[in-house]
């Protein structure tokens, strides 16, 4: 079975190649900027970029969480481990992200600090029930997808008065960032930078929905297509996204009609909305101060912030000398360019925020071996 | 994180179930799917723990196959999936 799929994949894979080729304008140029870590980490492993012609480019965005959350966070909870004693409870992918000073969550963590790894919200849940005596702190970090499970921990600890648990709210939304990059400079003046297209991330939109893209489709006049993260979707999308180009049209399209709606998940939704409110402004590796781009704790849960329980001071913190990752999360510079990559930084030894997460461009590009590869060729042909 | 796993549902009690995929058991919560109706046998999402959506079984296995090339290729599966 599975050779039949994957010869029917590899088929797929070199049709849609060619409905791409023969569709697109030699005349002009197509800039698609995947949002999602999840699709810039399909593009590099299929070499889904080798299968496009020429004028077909992939501009890779801010979408991998852990890349765009600034120094300055982290930071702040290897205070909250150092100066208050807490368990800190994390996802995996954090541990390894450069902070100030040249430490690091595993750096602490091989130090002697109390730092567990968590799977899941109820992991975090389950360490602040076993340990009654001691301060547990989730650091939560995601877009749409990860922000329900912290707000369903939150109103589990209100419930059973965990009252040793609560939650450092990191959480950023996908539509306030896609803007953000519309309006910057670089975009607007012509200037270093130019999107034409975007590709939805289908995972945040199965909760979001389609529904949150409009408003910027239109504004901007930049057509969105939500797409899966096969490569094969990927694929898809992007001859959707050069129809629309084609056309003169600037549309939300759904690639990803098999789970997304234009409403999205409205349970997960309202539980969000029970718990968080928008902050004013936060900061963003990349993109710096973005407004109402983030979600801050509720006053009626704000027994559960962390922020509020052991005053979390806001730091601005500066990225190792010579790490181009703002630059690249906003697609203005791409991982070779910076002179760190491959020689001092790479995924054993990550400078930045880009190298750690295996969604992050520069893990990708070092990985996958592209930097390796000539910028282009049409011939591969194992790449779905 | 973005990428999320497709396991198998096994068994249900309440808000929790027990699923599987490659042989490794996890309890997962179904807190985000309670507006639909999910059975043992039924194929689901899963992200940092939670259900998000139910899944064909021709998805979920079209989804495994590209991890495991992804495996095979990379080494240990990123642990927050
Ligand atoms: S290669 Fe390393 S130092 Fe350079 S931009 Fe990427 S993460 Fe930063």
């Amino acid at each position: 079975m599975r050779y039949v799929d994957e010869f029917r994949q590899r088929e797929l894979a070199q049709q849609l190649a060619a409905a791409i080729r023969k569709e697109a304008d030699p005349q002009r140029q197509y800039n698609l900027m995947e949002f999602c870590g999840g699709h810039t980490h399909a593009i590099f492993r299929y070499g889904v970029q080798d299968l496009m012609p020429s004028n077909v480019h992939f501009v890779h965005g801010p979408g991998c969480p852990v890349c765009v959350l600034p120094v300055g966070r982290i930071d702040n909870a290897i205070q909250l481990v150092e100066q208050h004693d807490v368990i800190l409870c994390t996802y995996g992918d954090m541990l390894r992200v450069p902070a100030s000073g040249r430490k690091s969550l595993l750096k602490i963590k091989a130090g002697g600090a109390d730092i567990r790894m968590v799977y899941s919200t109820q992991d975090a849940l389950r360490i602040a029930r076993d340990n009654p005596d001691r301060q547990v702190v989730f650091f939560a970090i995601g877009f749409e997808t990860t922000t329900p499970p912290t707000a369903v921990a939150i109103k589990q600890a209100r419930t059973e008065a965990l009252d040793n648990f609560s939650v450092f709210s990191n959480h950023v939304l996908t539509p306030a960032a896609i803007q953000n990059i519309l309006e910057s400079p670089e975009v607007r003046e012509m200037g270093s930078v130019s999107i034409d297209g975007f590709f939805g991330p289908s995972h945040v939109s199965s909760i979001i929905g389609s529904r949150p893209y409009e408003f910027f489709a239109e504004e901007f006049q930049r057509p969105v297509v939500i797409a899966g993260f096969e490569p094969l979707d990927v694929m898809q999308s992007a001859l959707m996204l050069i129809r629309q180009l084609n056309e003169g049209r600037h549309e939300v399209e759904n690639e990803y009609t098999r789970v997304v709606t234009r409403e999205g998940n409205t349970k997960a939704q309202s539980l969000v909305a029970e718990v968080f409110e928008l902050r004013r402004t936060f900061e963003w590796r990349g993109l710096g101060l973005v407004p109402y781009s983030a979600l801050q704790i509720k006053k009626a849960f704000a027994g559960l912030d962390a922020e509020q329980r052991f005053h979390v001071p806001a730091i601005s913190a500066s990225d190792v000398k010579g790490c181009e990752c703002p630059s690249i999360l906003r697609g203005v510079k791409r991982p070779t360019d910076c002179k760190l990559f491959g020689t001092v930084c790479t995924p054993e030894n990550p400078m930045g925020s880009c190298m750690v997460s295996s969604e992050g461009a520069c893990a990708a590009y070092w990985s996958y071996g592209r930097f390796r590869q000539p910028e282009k060729s049409d011939t591969r042909e194992d790449a779905a | 994180m973005c990428l999320g796993i497709p396991m198998k549902v096994l068994q249900i009690d309440g808000f929790n179930a027990r699923c599987e995929a490659k042989g490794v058991e996890r309890e997962v919560s179904l807190f985000m799917l309670q507006d639909e109706e999910v059975k043992p046998g039924d194929y689901v999402m899963i992200h940092v723990g939670y259900a998000i959506q139910k899944m064909t079984p021709q998805e979920a296995r079209s989804a495994w196959e590209i991890f495991d090339q992804m495996l095979a290729a990379d080494g240990p599966p990123d642990t927050t999936l």
